[in-house]
């Protein structure tokens, strides 16, 4: 059975699907990924389905399932590349694909994970910024009590 | 409406036949001379009723042929199994209604890809699905 190849980019993993997939293949690609992010402790994963030319159900449903699986593990997945007639159809079809971040092409969706990635490590330095600061006023207060 | 090119018949039982079932599908659609919105249209609705066939039935087959209604060129795609059938067409029809895994997209999604769609389905015989799509 054919694997689809997933290579890494700094500390981004990139998966381009090249192939009109079969079940199983998506199903070990899901497996592989997310190996591949414990592995490499990756924080982005970029999708790249701009030569897939259908996105039924099912595929949407691994894509979506990597998406919050990955999400678990730390890492976000950005999918790229998906053709105007995928879009049309899915929208159709009723599969939005509204959980998954999604971006024009690889660049973009480059620009995307290093904006999210960034929020994020914002939003937990925040956090524990104001921790530190609670700390410091149960202190102080401890101190007058 | 006339048949303007030979039926062609798959049997499908497996994943592989389904990548190949589209791939078909994809390649008449082509040469019918379809919009690739058309084609990616046509393709997604049987990839979504072949798997319910995989997945209710076991498999069962598809039929694929060029029609022609007047000047309207269009290709008519009947899938069919000798599974359980449906008990409640109605049911099945209605949108976000599903008896696997909450996908619930299944048959209501699938008739929006094409013009026509047809189904029948008796418990203990089977179901026939039949999709159009004109040019």
């Amino acid at each position: 059975m054919e694997k689809i190849p997933i290579i890494k980019v700094g500390d981004t993993l990139l998966v381009s699907i090249q192939t009109d997939l079969q079940d199983q293949v998506a199903m070990t690609m899901q497996t592989d990924l997310l190996g591949r992010i414990e592995q490499t402790s990756a924080r982005g994963v970029i999708i790249d389905i701009s030569v897939v030319d259908i996105v039924d159900s099912f595929l949407g449903r691994v894509l979506s399932d990597t998406a919050s699986m990955a999400r678990i593990m730390n890492a976000v997945v950005v999918v790229v590349g998906i053709q105007p007639s995928v879009a049309i159809t899915l929208v159709e079809l009723g599969l939005e694909l509204k959980q998954i971040p999604t971006a024009l092409n690889v660049e973009r969706g480059l620009q995307l994970l290093r904006e999210r990635i960034a929020w994020e490590d914002h939003a937990v330095a925040d956090g524990a910024e104001s921790r530190e600061l609670g700390r410091e006023e149960e202190r102080a207060r401890n101190g007058h009590g | 409406m006339v048949t303007v090119s030979r039926a062609t018949r798959l049997s499908i039982s497996n994943e592989v036949d389904l990548v190949r079932a589209r791939q078909e599908v994809r390649v008449q659609a082509q040469a019918l001379g379809f919009s690739l919105v058309d084609q990616t249209r046509i393709t997604t609705a049987v990839s979504e009723l072949i798997r319910n066939m995989m997945k209710y039935a076991g498999g069962g087959t598809m039929e694929i042929e060029g029609v022609r209604n007047g000047v309207r060129i269009g290709l008519r795609i009947i899938c069919h199994d000798k599974g359980p059938g449906i008990p409640d067409i109605g049911l099945a029809m209605k949108e976000g209604y599903s008896t696997s895994n909450g996908l619930g997209y299944g048959l209501p999604g699938t008739k929006r890809l094409v013009d026509e769609f047809d189904i029948w389905s008796e418990v203990g015989k089977g179901t026939r699905v039949t999709i159009s799509k004109w040019r």
